[in-house]
């Protein structure tokens, strides 16, 4: 079973056979490029390349990421396209999307 | 290192049984049925609602009944130790022991993990706790796309383990 | 535009789904399904061991599979699914016909019409708050098993699980398929949560169940980095000296779930606390209708079960629905309805299931007392 180094795919699993993503996709987190696949959320693409900092939380400046996965917990929101307070984990990823971590607000 | 090291025992504390709960469960059979030949060993221990290995059974040697709670009763006499059982059994206890051979148990168990070994290949067996406790030669390896995914792997290893081997690891 | 449906389906999980294909395979047109997500199925595409139960509830089939198997059932029986879309409100729910708000990203925010909703939101999992508790790489048992199954990401390679529940021992032994080290699993309790096989299957891979232990800190300075655990004494006072340290940069909480009953009380709905059931749950009848007519719950939200008690509740809530929409005669409803029952008491049998079943009977019965009055 590999695991690619730095980028943390389960290219070959024993239930679900062999990863064959369709498309890669190409957006920006704070302009910096992040590749990802057709069908990731922008959580789970970030997490794929080892990103685990969403966000730093407003008064204490600590580090806040990924908790539910599903929406129900608003812990991984960002910013995307502009709009604040998105929630990262069912968001799909789209080629040249823009995505900002907040600072607090 | 592990506080189950202390060695807990009992199915409803951690989900290994005594050596009471062993034998009196009506899915295990007589250790004289497993000295004849290769027989299904269902470790299923606690009422759970569950009866997919009453139909999986060509010869019909497994029976749940209603309600679904009931532990499977395995008839000793009727089971061939076909393994069909094995892969279908959501829980994963339903293994195959033969122990008709000098000296050596043929233990045959479900395995849902990459690599799969080949046959011949020598890998360590485990025993109920994860412990390594032999090495064990595959001596068969079935897959059947009606197995969805869970290959029925039979290892050799020395009869003293008969009851404790459980799963295996692959050495790669 | 305003859209008026016969039947508005809230989630398309497993409940949700087969209440739409019962509502829809006794002559429903006009039924939808909404759901905020943009992959549907719920819980279920994200199970990949097979399930218990009778052939009725699918068993011995793969999560996945019965998802796959209910959405194509679904889409063939011709209803509509709305993915990417929230459901924000829920207004004149005492009407016969009710207004539902609704968002989504691409057309903002509208509003449909449904003579008869059906609640079947889910549950979700629980936190408990410890000493770095909201480090990333502390997440939820089901997000670690979204990631590994759904997006193929592997979420950790070295992880503490904290609960030995089902979910807990099911998703160590997937994490241990996607190839990540599970250090140990860690519960309050002094036995297994779930059920024996499921620990056994994990056991026999190696991996400690450390019972009477719970977490005392995560370390890390952006992220997980360390856990640490230590064992508590029959007071549940933790015992100093017996702190044990791991390096892991993971830590699965599967701690509980809770039913997502948000709408349930937007749309008025009466509620009983039952710790069993995981909370909150709303009060509904045989039929699964809830104390405010022709709205409708079915799966976690009405009790955190299983996704064979999911399947049949769904069935209920379908069944009536058509029943009320006059698709189906009411002789037919009732013993199609008590044949589902019989599934559900025998599905609540046995230890596991017992408080479950116990529960089920005081909702239909407060359901009773509250209407009364």
């Amino acid at each position: 079973m590999m695991v690619k180094k730095m980028v943390k795919r389960i290219w070959n699993h024993p239930i679900l056979g062999e990863f064959k993503p369709k498309k890669q996709i190409i957006f920006y987190l704070d302009n910096i490029e992040i590749k990802a696949y057709e069908g990731d959320s922008i959580a789970s693409a970030l997490w794929a390349n080892n990103i685990k900092v969403f966000k730093y939380s407003e008064k204490y400046h600590e580090p806040r990421g990924l908790y539910c996965a599903i929406g129900l917990c608003n812990s991984c929101t960002m910013i995307v396209e502009g709009i604040p307070n998105v929630r990262t984990c069912i968001f799909p990823v789209k080629q040249g999307l823009h995505v900002k971590r907040s600072n607090g607000r | 290192m592990s506080e189950t090291n202390k060695r807990v025992l009992g199915v409803n504390i951690i989900g290994i049984p005594t050596e009471e709960e062993y034998w009196n469960c009506p899915g295990v059979p007589s250790e004289k049925r497993m000295l004849k030949g290769p027989v299904a060993v269902i470790e299923c221990f606690q009422e759970i609602p569950c009866n997919v290995c009453e139909d999986a059974c060509p010869f019909g040697a497994i029976k749940v009944g209603h309600p679904i709670t009931n532990l499977p009763v395995l008839d000793e006499d009727k089971c061939k130790g076909c393994k069909l059982c094995i892969p279908i059994c959501p829980g994963l206890a339903i293994f195959v022991v033969d122990l008709s051979r000098e000296g050596e148990a043929r233990i045959s168990l479900p395995y849902e993990f990459l690599p799969v070994p080949s046959v011949g290949e020598e890998v360590d067996a485990l025993d109920r706790w994860g412990r390594v406790v032999a090495k064990a030669k595959v001596v068969q390896v079935l897959y059947s796309e009606k197995f969805d995914k869970t290959y029925i792997i039979t290892i050799s290893v020395p009869k003293k383990y008969a009851f404790f081997v459980r799963s295996i690891k692959v050495r790669r | 535009m305003k859209d008026v449906y016969d039947v508005a389906i809230i989630g398309s999980g497993p409940a949700g789904l087969a209440a739409a294909i019962e509502v829809a395979k006794h002559g429903c047109k006009k039924a939808v399904i909404l759901d905020e997500n943009f992959r549907p199925g719920g819980q279920l595409f994200k199970q990949i061991h097979k399930f218990f139960g009778s052939k009725e509830q699918y068993a011995g089939i793969r999560g996945f599979v019965i998802g796959e198997t209910l959405m194509n059932e679904a889409k063939d029986l011709g209803v509509e699914i709305l993915l990417r879309t929230s459901v924000i409100g829920l207004f004149n729910s005492n009407y016969d016909v009710k207004t539902i708000g609704i968002y989504s990203h691409d057309k903002g925010v509208r509003e449909i019409k449904a003579k008869r909703i059906i609640i079947a939101t889910g549950a979700r999992e629980n936190v408990i708050a410890f000493p770095g508790w909201t480090l990333p790489g502390v997440m939820g048992a089901g997000a670690a098993q979204t990631l590994m199954n759904i997006y193929r990401v592997l979420p950790g390679e070295r992880v503490l699980m904290i609960g030995s529940g089902n979910v807990g021992l099911i998703v160590t032994y997937q994490l241990l398929q996607a190839g990540a080290k599970v250090v140990g699993i860690v519960e309050a309790m002094p036995k297994v949560g779930g059920w024996g096989v499921h620990a056994a299957k994990i056991l026999r891979m190696g991996v400690p169940i450390f019972l009477s232990h719970t977490i005392k800190e995560a370390i890390g300075k952006e992220y997980v980095e360390k856990a640490v655990i230590w064992e508590i004494d029959r007071n549940w006072k933790p015992i100093k000296g017996t702190e044990k340290v791991f390096e892991v940069d993971l830590i699965c909480l599967a701690v509980g779930m809770i039913p997502n009953i948000e709408l349930t009380r937007m749309a008025g709905c009466e509620h009983i606390y039952i710790k069993a059931l995981g909370g909150w749950v709303p009060l509904h009848n045989m039929g699964m209708e809830t104390t405010v007519k022709g709205v409708y719950v079915a799966g976690d939200v009405a009790g955190v079960e299983e996704n064979s008690v999911a399947i049949e509740e769904g069935r209920l809530a379908g069944i009536s629905c058509a029943e009320a929409l006059g698709l189906i005669d009411s002789k037919e409803a009732v013993e199609y309805k008590e044949t589902i029952w019989k599934r559900l008491d025998e599905l609540r049998s046995g230890p596991f299931g017992e408080h479950r079943k116990k529960a089920k009977y005081l909702i239909l019965q407060e359901y009773e007392k509250r209407m009364k009055t």
